[in-house]
């Protein structure tokens, strides 16, 4: 797997899903779906990371990821550091540049990264021997939430290509919307943004995007719920942070949820078989009705499972490849 | 030690007078003493033989920052003069965003004395707007005139009061000294870190619209023409700055402005990194994020570019100034957010600019006056010139000598270049300053 074409050191990262091509992603799908079947096993433990270290370098409070980091990691037998910014030398005034390297001097095998600044994973990358992974970074990139949500989309609809997947929310500042768009048009998918112009970024509303050789010419901008909701087979509702409202994007939250909270009435103008998604953690009430978040359409804890199986394939990938810079073991299908 | 120098067949440029001509030129007692053909050497004469090269008035810049007093690990008085010299500039205007700011006559007295003492170059303070550059109350205007400040500035932080900026360029009306605005509405640039578009976009930081220039650009015009007082407009960087400012001047508002090489050659992809040369559209790399290209104004678009040498060429851009921002290392060595804004200047400028000319998008000799005769007009001094008589403060440059941008040669301690490794085409041979070779070519 091409996880990272870099023209420099050796080192594959896993920064965002634009350096990932269809048949990347594919691999990735499939590894995840052997990765799953381990963690159905009783004794949820296979030795092929034995003797590497992982560590989480967390500057953002997280549950999900991290955990879901930790416990692939741990299945697969890796040894696993969670280093935060609570519990880091970030609150002593160190820089990312030398926390990053002093974990490398530590040996490191990966790092995987969480930062309020987008493009951090990069910066880090840029200076580092060891394999990045990308943990979400500011407004850019959440990759392995991409990943996950493709598996998820994947496994129940059975593929993604032509559905139509429906984002609903903050767009401007989400990294997992920015993820979900690479990964999503490059299945193939139908992307149609949805959500008050205040919350869309402005490249997608001026026109741009008509230019040729843009990425993004066939995302579909919609900003009235209903209509964007009409035959969807997918619909993702992003997090809306509380703050928005102080910042002049919105009225209220009231209003928001009013005109974008996803209930189950308004899933009904999608397909039959529509699935319900969410990166978590859901605002209740705000962006998704308790009606849509635990009901039959809803695939928020599958994601979870999913997460931690798709992690799996991509750490399998990358801290076997990370002895040997030459290995094609990356391209191979995972057989344990 | 002779005090004549004699430059043997160089090609004289000064706009000003419009000379151009392969000619011999004698500088004696520090002053331009004669422009002619010498068939015979005088006695006791340095000879420079300046074949192939270009002989222009020396380069003079009206935005520069220079770090002291307050930020000595950035750039001193001393090695940022250093670097002008290497650039072809002999006079700096410095931008008053010192700690302390150079609000009150002791520091701007400071940095004279420190330019006189350490200074290779001639150096011309800017005073602070507004006290402490807060933008509350006006600096004592006056006082800091007499001084020798050359105009009033809050440098980064723009005047954001509309009524300050109008009581402002009244009060600096009767000192015959411009108002010298950043133009950025605050509220439209929160936490931006790039221009506004699709690069910020996919990158997920937050962009400054063009509009955030454009509106205090729009109301500094309409407080010139209320006031008459005279505004300048530091580094303009998008197409419509320009087209308000070229409607302003055919309306004959008192206003000028300037523009830095960077926003005359670069655009936001360059924030993509050095080594992602595969277009805008295609993955990003580690080297994205380029912390080298973080600079206030923002690089803006290839639009914005063209503007940008359109309005050099028909005049409406007054002159080319550097913002030169020295930083250290560890201000660019750190997420793209956190960096700090700016570019060491001094020694690409010439380089960066005479692409335009190799480009025949504007020629030789407006590029020129954009560093010399225009920048000494707005200063209202008899710089930039070659006059006979006049201090012999000189630029001696190869149009066509191609170098590569290595920082680590830079007389400036500031490395931050997005330029690093990039071949220019252009260079600067030598600089002299009031008759004495200040910098040569290594």
């Amino acid at each position: 797997m091409n996880i990272y074409n870099n023209t420099g050191p050796s080192v594959r990262h896993i920064l965002d899903l634009d350096t990932f091509s269809k048949a990347d992603i594919e691999l990735v799908l499939k590894n995840a779906t052997t990765m799953e079947e381990v963690l159905k096993r009783g004794i949820k433990k296979v030795p092929v990371l034995r003797g590497k270290t992982i560590v989480t370098l967390f500057y953002e409070s997280s549950t999900r990821t991290r955990a879901s980091f930790e416990q692939a990691g741990k299945i697969l037998s890796a040894d696993v550091i969670n280093v935060s910014s609570s519990t880091s030398s970030a609150n002593k005034g160190e820089s990312l540049y030398n926390t990053a390297l002093t974990l490398q001097a530590m040996k490191a095998d990966i790092i995987i990264i969480r930062h309020p600044d987008s493009g951090a994973p990069n910066f880090i990358a840029r200076h580092l021997e060891s394999s990045v992974i990308n943990a979400g970074d500011g407004m850019h990139a959440h990759p392995t939430q991409g990943l996950l949500d493709l598996f998820t989309i994947t496994k129940k609809l059975g593929s993604v290509d032509g559905k139509k997947v429906v984002i609903v929310g903050d767009v401007l500042y989400s990294r997992v919307a920015r993820s979900n768009i690479w990964g999503l048009t490059k299945m193939g998918a139908r992307v149609v943004l949805c959500g008050p112009r205040t919350l869309i970024p402005n490249d997608f509303l001026n026109g741009h995007r008509a230019q040729e050789g843009h990425p993004f010419g066939g995302v579909e901008v919609e900003t009235n719920l209903e209509k964007a909701i009409e035959n969807a087979d997918v619909v993702m509702a992003l997090r809306l942070q509380l703050e928005r409202q102080r910042a002049g994007h919105l009225p209220s939250i009231r209003e928001y949820s009013q005109q974008y909270g996803i209930n189950k009435a308004k899933l009904s103008l999608a397909n039959q078989n529509v699935i319900l998604m969410h990166p978590g953690p859901m605002n209740e009430g705000i962006e998704i009705e308790s009606d849509a978040a635990h009901g039959q359409y809803s695939m928020v804890e599958e994601q979870v499972t999913n997460g931690v199986a798709v992690r799996m394939a991509l750490l399998h990938s990358l801290a076997s490849d990370s002895n040997h810079p030459t290995n094609s073991n990356s391209n191979k299908e995972i057989g344990i | 030690m002779p005090k004549s120098l004699l430059f043997k067949n160089g090609r004289l440029l000064d706009p000003k007078n419009n000379l151009d001509t392969v000619t011999d030129l004698l500088v004696s007692d520090g002053k331009i003493c004669e422009i002619d053909r010498f068939e015979t050497e005088p006695d006791n004469v340095k000879i420079f033989d300046a074949t192939g090269l270009i002989i222009s008035p020396g380069f003079v810049d009206v935005h520069c920052h220079l770090r002291e007093p307050g930020q000595e690990y950035k750039e001193t008085i001393e090695t940022g003069t250093a670097a002008a010299a290497a650039g072809g500039f002999t006079t700096i205007c410095a931008m008053p965003n010192t700690i302390p700011p150079m609000d009150t006559r002791s520091i701007v007295d400071f940095v004279t004395a420190q330019a006189k003492s350490s200074g290779l170059v001639r150096v011309l303070p800017i005073g602070c707007v507004t006290k402490e550059s807060k933008g509350d109350e006006l600096s004592e205007m006056v006082e800091l005139a007499d001084s020798g400040v050359i105009g009033f500035s809050d440098d980064g932080n723009p005047v954001h009061n509309p009524n300050i900026m109008r009581q402002a360029l009244l009060y600096a009306y009767d000192l015959s000294l411009p108002i010298i605005n950043h133009c950025e509405v605050p509220e439209l640039a929160v936490d931006a870190s790039m221009n506004e578009g699709w690069i910020s976009t996919r990158l997920g930081l937050k962009g400054m619209p063009n509009s955030a220039e454009e509106v205090m650009v729009a109301r500094d015009i309409s407080l010139s023409e209320l006031t008459n007082g005279h505004v300048h407009f530091a580094h303009i960087s998008t197409e419509g700055s320009l087209s308000l400012i070229r409607d302003a001047k055919s309306r004959g508002v008192n206003v000028t402005c300037e523009v830095t090489p960077h926003h005359l050659t670069l655009t936001d992809e360059t924030v993509l990194g050095m080594k992602n040369q595969r277009g805008k559209y295609e993955p990003l790399t580690p080297y994205s994020y380029d912390t080298m290209a973080k600079v206030n104004p923002p690089l803006r678009t290839e639009r914005d570019v063209s503007a940008m040498i359109e309005g050099l060429s028909d005049g409406t851009i007054d002159m080319i100034a550097t913002d030169h921002a020295p930083h250290s290392t560890v201000d660019k060595m750190c997420s793209f957010q956190e960096a700090a804004f700016g570019i060491s200047v001094l020694e690409t400028a010439l380089g960066s600019i005479l692409k335009l000319f190799h480009e025949n998008l504007i020629d030789l000799s407006t590029l020129i006056s954009k560093l010399t005769c225009a920048p000494a007009t707005f200063l209202k001094s008899n710089l930039g010139t070659m006059n006979i008589g006049a201090q012999a403060d000189l630029t001696i440059f190869d149009p066509n000598e191609e170098w590569e941008v290595l920082s680590d040669n830079f007389k400036s301690k500031g490395k931050n270049t997005p330029l690093e490794t990039t071949i220019l085409k252009g260079k600067v041979k030598a600089t002299v300053y009031g008759g004495n070779i200040i910098y040569q070519d290594p």
